[in-house]
């Protein structure tokens, strides 16, 4: 600790609005970083992108998303066109991944099946984590009686059991057939699934917060003059972000399960709608005799998670200081 | 003490205004707990004058960090309730002031140094970003600008390598040049009194003097009113103008430093001081008060050091001493503080 530089700087009186002569000194050394100021946002970025996991998963996503908009670039064949004649016919260079049950192209409803997928995993993740993170953190910061009653409220909605609560949902408003497009189901999904699903991330956002809360620096904005606005924004969100995005990245990967199971149960999406959801359902009753049916999307299913998983990973430890 | 004059601020040629900086008067606080009200402040009067030091000593849980976060405004409320007196910055009433006029103090009139600087800087930003975020925020600098500033403010408080160092996070700080970080940025924005409440104490003693140096050195270069708050009686005795001593929620003696150490009037404060570990008595044991502070929701009636005072007598068990004026800069409440100052 011992300070060599504490007899040169002499330091002007604080009404002077002129730099002390050290700092005006170059910098002997390369500075370390560019000299542009950064905030937590970009200092994120700094050393996100030095990590080859996130250029990975990055890439992958951005695949899966270039999948889901434009499947044409990948296949021209038809994914609900079926021929029974090659029913359950194993990969092979006409068929990369084999065709199904009814004879349709397996590779080709693999990537129409991205869409449906991706987008009502990724809109209910967002919904779901605006929605309980917003809640969480009114809950969190306000306590008392704004708590008592938002967590009570959360607590009805926990007390759902998530299927029967997506089946009742969903069969009220798109019972079997009815007549609605494929967007608006996939509406109708992303909108259950948001509902039953966002006490959870409520729940972890509020704990963040009431910890938070509490530290020294929260009360040292407070005493610096900070307003409340100031306080949630810029110092809980950032502190209490860490624990949703990892929650949020693995909820991802349980919403496309979850699109499965309603599709399966027959509330959900529908054929002739192609989702990876409702492909691993039609091929789990060949699973012994067409294995293939089940690999290629549950292999796709399983790459778009773990790339999801990662980049929350890696976001999560960008916005950590102490990991970097 | 007891003469209460609200001073009009005065304005010296420098425009900084001197005379009464900020007053606490007769101030009242409780904790409205589970277990009973604890009353934790009980009528505590003190004053800051601008470029003077003045220490707040006592033991823990005898209300002088309670003190300082009424006078920031930081108090959690509930338990925490002010049920009477005043603090004066500059003359007014800061607990009938709003909240908007009070957050416009903070920090530019008023602003705190914390114990634990780790804790209390945000550890998702870089020192820079922290220290400019006032003067972004509250002189609405641009980012370049708050962060020139902010090497400033880091060279001020004599943190090498500012240049560089601006870019770090609080945990690549070791603990003293965290709290120079968190000094740095209480001071961003020129305030005219600094609260320290405990700065040094999560310290090892070699920095908390280098720390307690450049407190002092700022204090009297920038004439600030300097509050010092600690229970280390070797930390103040260079640094403060002025002690008050707490005890109960009260003041129990106020004093020149000087004063204080060569003639004690309160029996708490001759305990405090034959409590330091003396080098000429080695060998022996150490001198403590005996007994323990007493517990905030049950107040011993009278003076509330008198289940612990080796001179107590009935008088002490039935009245509460008041803070009688001894001299003009003394005051002392004991009953029998005419004796202590007059014997010898």
């Amino acid at each position: 600790m011992s300070d060599p530089t504490m007899g040169s700087m002499v330091t002007p009186p604080a009404e002077q609005p002129t730099v002390p002569a050290t700092t005006v000194a170059p910098d002997a050394g390369t500075p370390r970083r560019k000299e542009k100021p950064r905030g937590l946002l970009g200092d994120a970025w700094y050393d996100l992108r030095r990590k080859p996991l996130f250029w990975i998963s990055t890439a992958f996503i951005l695949l899966f998303v270039l999948m889901a908009a434009f499947p044409s670039l990948f296949t021209s064949v038809d994914p609900s066109h079926g021929e029974l004649s090659r029913s359950r016919v194993e990969p092979s260079a006409n068929g990369w991944f084999g065709y199904d049950v009814q004879g349709r192209d397996v590779y080709a409803r693999v990537i129409h099946g991205a869409e449906a997928s991706i987008v009502v995993a990724v809109l209910a993740t967002i919904g779901t984590v605006l929605l309980g993170g917003t809640i969480g953190m009114l809950a969190g910061y306000r306590g008392g009686w704004v708590d008592a009653i938002l967590s009570r409220v959360a607590d009805v909605f926990f007390g759902i059991p998530f299927v029967l609560g997506a089946i009742v949902i969903l069969f009220a408003l798109n019972p079997p057939g009815s007549t609605r497009d494929k967007y608006s189901i996939m509406g109708i999904v992303v909108a259950s699934l948001v509902i039953l699903t966002w006490p959870v991330s409520m729940r972890i956002m509020r704990s963040a917060v009431l910890s938070t809360k509490e530290a020294d620096y929260i009360v040292a904005a407070r005493a610096m003059g900070a307003g409340p606005g100031r306080i949630i924004l810029k110092h809980l969100l950032p502190n209490c972000l860490a624990p949703v995005l990892v929650y949020s990245t693995i909820l991802i990967g349980s919403f496309i399960g979850a699109e499965a199971t309603l599709s399966f149960l027959g509330v959900g999406l529908k054929s002739p709608v192609v989702s990876w959801g409702i492909m691993i359902n039609e091929a789990q009753q060949f699973i012994r005799v067409s294995p293939f049916l089940l690999l290629f999307p549950a292999g796709f299913l399983v790459v778009a998670v773990l790339s999801f998983v990662m980049l929350g990973e890696t976001v999560r430890e960008a916005l950590d200081p102490k990991l970097r | 003490m007891s003469d209460v004059t609200v001073s009009e601020p005065q304005v010296d040629t420098s425009g900084r205004p001197t005379g009464r900086l900020l007053e606490v008067d007769n101030l009242r606080v409780e904790f409205r707990t589970r277990d009973g009200v604890a009353k934790v402040i009980n009528g505590v009067t003190y004053h800051v004058d601008a470029g003077e030091t003045l220490a707040v000593l006592g033991e823990s849980g005898s209300g002088k960090s309670v003190t300082a976060q009424t006078i920031m405004g930081i108090l959690d409320t509930p338990p925490g309730f002010v049920t009477g007196g005043e603090i004066r910055f500059q003359g007014r009433d800061m607990l009938a002031m709003s909240a908007e006029e009070r957050r416009r103090i903070r920090g530019e009139g008023i602003a705190m140094v914390f114990q634990d600087a780790l804790s209390a800087l945000n550890p998702v930003f870089n020192v820079g970003f922290q220290i400019g975020e006032q003067f972004r925020v509250r002189r609405g600098m641009s980012r370049a600008d708050a962060k020139k500033r902010a090497i400033e403010m880091l060279d001020l408080v004599k943190i090498p390598n500012a240049k560089q160092r601006v870019n770090e996070y609080p945990h690549q700080f070791s603990g003293g040049m965290r709290q120079r970080v968190m000094i740095a940025m209480s001071l961003a924005l020129d305030p005219q009194v600094l609260i320290a409440d405990e700065p040094t104490t999560a310290l090892d003693v070699t920095v908390q003097a280098q720390i307690m140096d450049l407190l002092a050195e700022l204090q009297r270069e920038r004439q600030m009113g300097l509050i010092l708050i600690t229970h280390d009686l070797g930390v103040v005795a260079d640094v403060a103008d002025r002690i008050a001593v707490m005890y109960a929620g009260r003041i129990v003696e106020e004093a020149d430093v000087h004063e204080l150490y060569a003639k004690p009037a309160h029996p708490y404060t001759i305990g405090l001081l034959e409590s330091i570990p003396r080098i000429d008595e080695k060998g022996q044991q150490l001198r403590t008060i005996r007994g323990l502070p007493p517990s905030l929701l049950k107040i011993p009636s009278g003076c509330p050091f008198h289940p612990r005072c080796p001179m107590a007598q009935p008088v002490c068990v039935e009245k509460v001493p008041p803070l009688l004026q001894l001299g003009p800069t003394r005051a002392s409440a004991c009953h029998f503080a005419e004796e202590l100052v007059s014997r010898d």
